[in-house]
């Protein structure tokens, strides 16, 4: 074995204990630690891929943003997780049900996957070559040359997402105080408070 | 002996251990003077004289600290998270510690030569801020927690306009890789450096900085006249010099990134004279004490305008340059100065 499948075994153990704990751990603040691991050991994975582009995505944008937020949300939530997960006994042979059917539909489906006689020879067509073009060279070719009128597409998609959301969620409250910017930066020292002399002994 | 080191894989993992070494083990030496250096510019701007006893000149105060962090008790509170508690100061300190990987010292001088360098920066850096959240929520106490959820949105925020000034300079360089950067950089002297046609984004990745390594006058996660300490209120002895020491080599981190992404790297600023390490440490230097310059003069900000500034100001204006050179780029404006492509095309 190289150092590459020693490290392949190494992530992929990893992984998949930090996905149990994920699950099982009580408190949720550790399962979004656990969760994080997991991101982190599947980027490493992507690294023995080759694929070091996407690993490095992969930590920015799930471990140092989406992450971020969901430990944001869960370390504000006030709810008695013990409570909620008291029940897991009790659904564990229910959840297990549900993991073998889809573990099976998956074995079904891939036990019996074909490819077209052309598919390999038309999806090598169109990526470039791995020794003349390194990772972020490719797939900025792949996205902005070839495909670029569906990588548009999802941008759109995802615009429409992202306006939607906050069109839901803005409400504009009259109730409360709000600052104006621009009139605290234009104020003036005369506008805001005068001077007063005031002789020894005497009040205002 | 040449193969060993090169072709077996003890000879490689050691050869990269001594690499590792001959990183860090100046780097760590050098963080106790730019410490001194920085109280020191401090002292010397509210005019006192700073530390100055032990040694000559109070040199060796850092080197005293280190050694009373180490031997002092270590206090967790009781109703600490104490995996978590333990976890977060090695989180800090070692996501510090990793990035300094790729950072390249002279021509080839690098631990390790990634293409996607500059991601693998950004991405280390977007660990960091798990060392201060987890440390604020393990500590089981309000101040901490407060902190550390200041701090967790400020360094996003300004991640994401540090990100974009990034992109610019990517742009221009058509490479993510340190080594490409610089060469691109490589020219008639301190004029071809990447400050004069990204004049304005220098600045803003100047603020970004501050903010991203929570330095004063954006150090609101640990604004001692409302917070205490922030997230650092419960920590002592060697877990807080572990905080202490992330954030500075943290701070250090960003004065290569400007050194290397605006102002030349190894480059040397006049043609006569010979590029090599010294120039990228006189002007991690200079950075240096720009930072301590702008934590000993400038007044700590509002948090509300802390934010309005990187997501109001800060984001539309990289946004918007983003946009600009890749224009200029694509159209060679300006000489072409906003496409030096050396790779690919």
């Amino acid at each position: 074995m190289t150092v590459a499948d020693y490290a392949f075994y190494l992530f992929a153990i990893v992984m998949l204990v930090a996905g149990v704990f994920t699950v099982v751990s009580r408190n949720p603040v550790h399962s979004v630690l656990w969760l994080i691991v997991t991101f982190l050991t599947a980027s490493g994975l992507f690294v023995l891929l080759g694929a070091e582009f996407v690993a490095m995505l992969l930590v920015i944008v799930y471990v140092g943003a989406v992450m971020v937020l969901f430990l944001f949300v869960v370390m504000m939530l006030d709810v008695d997780f013990a409570e909620l997960k008291a029940g897991m006994a009790k659904y564990l042979p229910f959840a297990l049900l549900i993991g073998v059917v889809l573990l099976l539909q998956m074995g079904f489906a891939f036990g019996d996957w074909h490819a077209a006689e052309g598919a390999d020879a038309l999806r090598r067509s169109v990526t470039p070559d791995a020794a003349e073009v390194h990772n972020t060279a490719a797939l900025g070719q792949l996205m902005y040359d070839d495909y670029l009128m569906l990588f548009q597409l999802a941008g759109l998609i995802l615009l429409v997402a992202m306006i939607g959301a906050i069109v839901l969620t803005l409400r504009h409250r009259s109730d409360v105080k709000r600052q104006n910017v621009l009139k605290q930066m234009y104020r003036k020292p005369e506008e805001s408070f005068e001077m007063k002399d005031i002789k020894p002994g005497q009040g205002l | 002996m040449v193969e060993f080191f090169t072709t077996t894989n003890l000879g490689i993992f050691l050869l990269t251990l001594g690499q590792i070494l001959l990183v860090l083990v100046p780097l760590f030496v050098a963080l106790a003077f730019l410490m001194y250096g920085d109280r020191k510019i401090w002292a010397a701007v509210q005019m006192r004289k700073g530390p100055n006893i032990v040694g000559v000149f109070g040199l060796l105060q850092s080197f005293a600290d280190f050694l009373k962090y180490l031997v002092k008790e270590v206090v967790v509170p009781a109703g600490a998270d104490k995996f978590v508690f333990y976890l977060a100061p090695m989180i800090t300190f070692i996501t510090a510690a990793i990035a300094w990987a790729v950072i390249p010292w002279n021509d080839g001088w690098v631990i390790s030569d990634l293409n996607i360098a500059i991601l693998y920066i950004f991405a280390v850096s977007s660990l960091e801020v798990y060392g201060v959240i987890m440390g604020g929520w393990a500590s089981n106490s309000k101040y901490p927690f407060l902190g550390s959820l200041r701090s967790a949105a400020q360094m996003i925020s300004y991640e994401v306009s540090i990100g974009l000034i990034i992109i610019g300079v990517v742009l221009s360089s058509g490479s993510m890789n340190f080594g490409d950067i610089v060469a691109a950089q490589d020219g008639n002297g301190i004029f071809s450096w990447y400050w004069l046609p990204h004049f304005p984004m220098v600045f803003l990745f100047f603020v970004s900085a501050l903010a991203e390594t929570n330095r004063p006058p954006f150090d609101l996660p640990e604004a001692e006249s409302e917070l205490v300490a922030g997230y650092q209120v419960e920590y002592s002895s060697t877990p807080f010099l572990l905080f202490m020491m992330g954030e500075l080599m943290a701070v250090v981190l960003m004065c290569a990134l400007v050194s290397i992404l605006f102002f030349g790297g190894w480059n040397s600023p006049v043609e006569f004279l010979p590029d090599g390490i010294m120039w990228l440490i006189l002007k991690m230097l200079i950075a240096f004490f720009v930072f301590s310059m702008v934590k000993a003069i400038v007044p700590r900000y509002r948090y509300d305008q802390l934010m309005r500034i990187g997501w109001k100001v800060f984001l539309p204006l990289s946004l918007g340059w983003v946009v600009l050179v890749a224009f200029f780029a694509q159209y060679g404006a300006f000489w072409g100065t906003y496409a030096r492509w050396t790779v690919g095309g």
